[in-house]
């Protein structure tokens, strides 16, 4: 095996990518060779390196550094000085809001301060493309292992892990499992959400185009204890790179043996297939998405039976979202004992989150549960954008809640958020600074929703609508208090009687802020004001009177 | 007992068999939920939220329609939660309802109507949302997009019941639509017409192409001469949409009103039932005797020679070349009566009086005319004449018997059985089997092919050969049973098919609600019609016999052919879609 002196990762997700990030690896290969340095420097593609948000990044190793954003024409420079000289580019370097960070500081040290790499180990590190990698990182150990243990243990482990589905609702992924293995049927399914269409969430995706083996592991690891032979990756239609380096990662492992017929000898066999979802939000419910895959329109299904004994062509069906398949192959390889050390009672393990909003830093973190949101907004993400004060913050994508700034100090965990009517939801935390007006944020949601409701059920159908058209005439300045009444009223009715959770949820975060944001919706209506100065209020048309 | 279990309704504790619906468990108790897209067995779906109830330990309120009891569950039917919410889901799809009852087809035979009343919904605290869609217009089935509730029971009985699929739900959110598939008109679409979705509708968003102005203008038309003929299946169900009992039996009161609305001649389609079965036995022997293709199927129902046409064109020369007896009439009533009369052809107007929607379709096929002008001017719908009836003041309830006028009023029993599921076959019957055995059929009953099962096979011994006979009632019973003959695992001679289910009594025409409860006091009436009539067969129809004997000459002869006999074409249930992609 040759031996770099040095190597430069260059992060190429899909933002970076469209920010130009193989241009830059193109570029840093031509530099090299320039200088002589080809043999002594690799350059590789990795996942994302947390900074696509404000451009390439590219990382220097052993030294830890990274430079981002950079550009074409920052590159002779880093390689000039850097890698030939050995001088560290300081200005180049990544700063992160108005910290002083020392370049020097490893990655880990100083940008993910408390953030705890599990399920991104690799993302950022190994070249996604490469099976190899993966394998050298200790990939595909804990199929080998589950292998020599049996599905009964691997199912076992996964339901002492108690780890819960991190799809929203956090089902217990083992009580899950445990009900499709326990079902008596010839045929039965994996299949592995990978939608992600909650707006503002990312963070599947940052593992499916940094690590895609891991959620091809986790996946076979799913057909192992659960006795299924099949697996569908039903995924968001826009994930272009996910969708590319998924099927690269399943050829790969079939030509290695890690899926189709007979798995490394042990008799089990399995194959994946990758469908395309079509841009429905509708279709991340996971009934919906069943039928989608069956090539019909995508509408929720009457539960029960519920898809782990009646799913995906009436047969049981394991489906999980892609964290969740994430989690079990460090699980299995390490036991549930160790995976029970990360997080806090009811909630173990890491959490992946999309940050995002007013904040200095933004990206996909992981975090042990129980840390406080606080400290992910001002430690992770080092504080609120131009000093602002907090206004609130959304967890869990727009169908999720609402946090004031009193609930800051909340841990980020199952139970302790639950005691504040709020989850972890879809793993999307957007921070909102006092710039921001509640009476247009939920405006937006409720567009949003309007858009995207199935049309299935009364409640939502027409629900999503009504609450569009109550809020948008609050924003104009055409409100009346009792409108609040109504939009209260119509969000309990919506919430106790739509079909799926698409319908249940939509009024969250809108009803949360009538409570919470009270006086703002009344400054809207009573005072015609928007404090924030983002809602723009029409003219009331005078009565024209003939004279 | 492991199959039952313990629940608590209102607090009150019972035993249901377990897979028992919340719903179906209340009424046995005698709580009345209220329902919109519910429909037993048609649409299970769920979607109004209108039947919702508590369950105890349940984040969120239950539909009761789709929800099964299951062991130690606590049910509160009535509560101020429950109350709120059932309310809430009507007043929001009144918020997306034209609201124009007066001018409704369905005033006072509205489902959502009837609930906003029941729930006391006073007025729409919401703002209203208009209709996203124009109307569908110009076939005989319309579709009024800013009546429809969403409920989806029109696409599920055309999807699931008639395996028509010229329905379906398009769009999202609210904009989400219901009609025929791609943008399509209905008449464009595979729809054959046959008006189940109108049956099933619990709004006016689907009904019949209101033909009504077209029958009062001719009738105020000094120069037409009107005439009038009447299906079997009305004389069974006219009476309801004047409050009368199901099954009623109203031949007498049809008459008189239709003489009181000013028509020249009442005429019964019934005569021309005959005149098909006469016709048609004949067909049916000779394809046996000359080893014709077989099975025969019969012709009568215009939404199943659509079906065909489109989805078993192979099947085209199994159909009896028999018109229907609507198309017979039309023939029939402008030549031969109209030579009879010495009324020219012109001058005469046809109306027909149809349980169905697809008739309207049939009398304007291009190839069915045959007496030079359009046979059959003008088709209503059972619904259609009532309607006319009222607006003429006529208090039909309390009117006196007409007759129907000779030579096309008279009638055997075994025509006004055409309106019932088996009833063609049955007719059939009895007169092929004295037509092969020249013996008279003592025991004229056929009661295998009654009833209302979706495929009721039979085998009858006609003179030592055993002729295996089929009935098919709705079209997907049809369709199943035209796959078992594909697959040479049925063997029939004779198949009888009925688009509708239970037959021209469930017409798309007829009286709304039609369910199974009615359907077999509708067919009650007209089997109890037969067993009273002194003729019960076909060829004994003293008129048929005149009628040859005047005019047609020999039964099947050429004459007869040119008049009452007409051919199919294969067509793709796509056609209009294929021409758009041809022309891009």
């Amino acid at each position: 095996m040759k031996m770099y002196r040095s190597h430069i990762l260059v992060a190429e997700d899909s933002k970076s990518l469209s920010k130009g990030a193989k241009e830059i690896e193109e570029l840093i290969s031509k530099e090299l060779r320039a200088l002589g340095l080809d043999e002594e420097v690799l350059v590789a593609p990795t996942g994302s390196l947390g900074f696509e948000d404000i451009g390439v990044a590219i990382a220097v190793y052993p030294d830890g550094v990274i430079y981002a954003p950079v550009t074409q024409n920052d590159v002779p420079r880093i390689i000039k000085e850097h890698l030939l000289k050995g001088r560290i580019v300081k200005e180049l370097a990544h700063e992160i809001g108005k910290k002083d960070v020392t370049v020097t500081e490893s990655r880990a040290e100083r940008v993910l301060s408390i953030q705890e790499r599990v399920l991104l180990k690799r993302v950022g590190v190994i070249n996604p493309e490469s099976i190899e990698e993966y394998i050298a990182e200790d990939g595909y150990l804990a199929l080998e292992k589950a292998i020599e243990k049996g599905p009964q243990w691997v199912l076992e482990e996964v339901k002492a892990s108690e780890l819960r589905g991190r799809g929203g609702a956090g089902f217990p992924t083992g009580k899950k499992w445990e009900f499709t293995a326990k079902a008596k049927s010839d045929v039965k399914y994996v299949i592995c959400n990978a939608d992600e269409g909650e707006p503002g969430t990312f963070k599947d995706r940052v593992i499916m185009e940094g690590d895609p083996h891991l959620l091809i592991e986790g996946m076979i690891l799913a057909g192992f204890a659960t006795g299924a032979n099949y697996g569908y990756i039903y995924i968001r239609g826009e994930y272009d790179l996910s969708i590319r380096r998924l099927q690269k990662a399943i050829d790969q492992a079939r030509s290695y043996g890690f899926l189709g017929e007979n798995i490394l000898g042990s008799g089990f066999s399995f194959d994946i297939e990758i469908k395309k979802g079509a841009g429905a939000y509708i279709c991340g419910e996971e009934t919906a998405l069943i039928e989608s895959i069956e090539g019909k329109r995508g509408e929720p299904r009457k539960k029960p039976p519920y898809p782990p004994t009646c799913g995906l062509w009436g047969k049981p069906t394991v489906i999980n979202n892609v964290e969740t398949l994430a989690n079990v192959p460090p699980i299995v390889v390490n036991g549930a004992e160790w995976f029970k050390k990360f997080g806090v009672p009811g909630s173990y393990g890491t959490k992946l989150f999309s940050l995002m909003g007013d904040v200095n830093y933004k990206g996909v973190i992981e975090i042990p549960f129980g840390v406080k949101l606080s400290s992910i907004i001002n430690d992770v993400g080092f504080g609120i954008k131009g000093g602002k004060k907090l206004k609130g913050v959304i967890l869990g994508g727009v169908s999720g809640s609402l946090i004031t700034p009193n609930e800051i100090d909340t841990p980020v965990d199952f139970n302790s958020l639950a005691l504040i009517e709020a989850g972890p939801g879809s793993g999307s935390i957007v921070v909102l600074s006092e710039d921001r007006c509640i009476v247009d944020i939920a405006k937006n949601i409720a567009y949003f929703f309007r858009h995207e409701s199935c049309g299935k059920c009364t409640p939502c159908r027409v629900g999503t609508e009504e609450m569009y058209k109550i809020i948008d005439s609050i924003s104009k300045g055409f409100g009346e208090v009792k409108d609040l009444e109504r939009l209260d009223k119509l969000s309990t009715s919506m919430k106790l009687t739509s079909f799926c959770g698409l319908g249940q949820t939509a009024p969250n975060i809108i009803q949360q802020s009538l409570r919470k944001f009270r006086e703002e919706w009344l400054e809207h209506i009573n005072e015609r004001k928007c404090s924030a100065n983002v809602c723009e209020f029409e003219e009331i048309m005078e009565e024209v009177t003939n004279e | 007992m492991s199959d039952l279990v313990n629940v608590k309704i209102d607090g009150r504790p019972y035993q249901f068999e377990k897979g028992t619906t919340i719903l179906k468990a209340c009424k046995s108790i005698g709580i009345e939920i209220p329902t919109l897209c519910y429909l037993e067995g048609i649409a299970e779906e769920g979607s109004c939220g209108v039947c919702v109830v508590e369950v105890k330990g349940s984040r969120t309120l239950q539909r009761s329609c789709i929800t099964e009891v299951t062991e130690g569950m606590e049910i509160i039917t009535n509560s101020p939660v429950v109350r709120e919410a059932r309310k809430t889901n009507i007043e929001l799809a009144l918020a997306h309802h034209d609201i124009t009852c007066p001018t409704c087809v369905r005033d006072d035979n509205c489902e959502l109507q009837t609930l906003a009343r029941r729930l006391g919904v006073k007025e729409v605290p919401f703002d209203k949302i208009g209709s996203f869609y124009e109307k569908d217009l110009g076939g005989p089935v319309i579709r009024d997009p800013s009546k429809c509730v969403y409920c989806r029971r029109c696409v599920s009985v055309c999807e699931n019941i008639q395996n028509v699929n010229a329905l379906t739900v398009a769009k999202r959110g609210i904009k989400t639509y219901i009609g025929a598939p791609f943008d399509l008109r209905l008449v464009d679409s595979p729809c054959v017409n046959c008006g189940q979705c109108i049956m099933n509708c619990p709004t006016g968003a689907l009904s019949e192409r209101d033909d009504t102005d077209k029958v009062w203008e001719a009738l105020s038309d000094t120069e037409k001469y009107v005439v009038v003929s009447t299906a079997p299946a009305i004389r069974a169900s006219l009476g309801e949409l004047f409050g009368l009992p199901a099954g009623t039996f109203v031949r007498g009161k049809v008459a008189r009103a239709l003489r009181l609305l000013g028509f020249k001649k009442i005429f019964d389609t019934n005569f021309t039932a005959d005149l098909t079965i006469v016709e048609e036995a004949h067909e049916l022997i000779e394809r046996v005797k000359n080893n014709g293709v077989l099975p025969m199927t019969t012709s009568c129902c215009p939404g199943w020679i659509k079906y065909l046409e489109e989805y078993y064109p192979e099947f085209i020369p199994n159909v009896s070349s028999c018109k229907s007896p609507q198309q017979m009439m039309g023939a029939i009533v402008k030549t031969y009566f109209a030579e009879k009369m010495g009324i020219p052809k012109e001058k005469i107007f046809h109306v027909s009086i149809m349980p169905c929607t697809a008739k309207k379709y049939e009398a304007d096929r291009p190839e069915i005319d045959a007496s030079g002008v359009k046979d059959v001017d003008a088709v209503l719908t059972t619904r259609e004449i009532a309607r006319m009836i009222k607006e003429a003041g006529i208090d039909f309830v309390n009117l006196d018997d007409s007759d129907y006028d000779l030579p096309l009023g008279e009638y055997s029993g075994a025509a006004t059985i055409f309106g019932a599921t088996g009833g063609v076959m049955e007719a059939a019957l009895r007169t092929a089997y004295e037509m092969l055995t020249g013996e008279t059929l003592e025991a004229v009953d056929f009661v295998e092919v009654r009833g209302l099962e979706g495929i009721k096979v039979s085998d009858v011994n006609i003179d030592g050969v055993n002729i295996r006979v089929a009935v098919a009632n709705s079209l997907g019973s049809a369709s199943k049973l035209l796959e078992k003959v594909k697959a040479h695992e049925e063997n029939v001679h004779f198949i009888e098919v009925m688009a509708c289910p239970g037959g021209c009594i469930g017409g798309g025409g007829q009286p709304i609600p039609t369910n199974d409860e009615i359907r077999l006091k509708r067919i009650q009436a007209l089997y109890k019609d037969d067993s009273e009539r002194k003729i019960r067969k076909s060829h004994e129809n003293p008129y048929i016999k005149q009628l040859y004997e005047e005019y047609l000459g020999e039964v099947g002869g050429p004459k007869a052919h040119h008049l009452l006999h007409t051919h199919y074409t294969p067509r793709s249930p796509w056609e209009a879609l294929e021409k758009v992609s041809l022309n891009k």
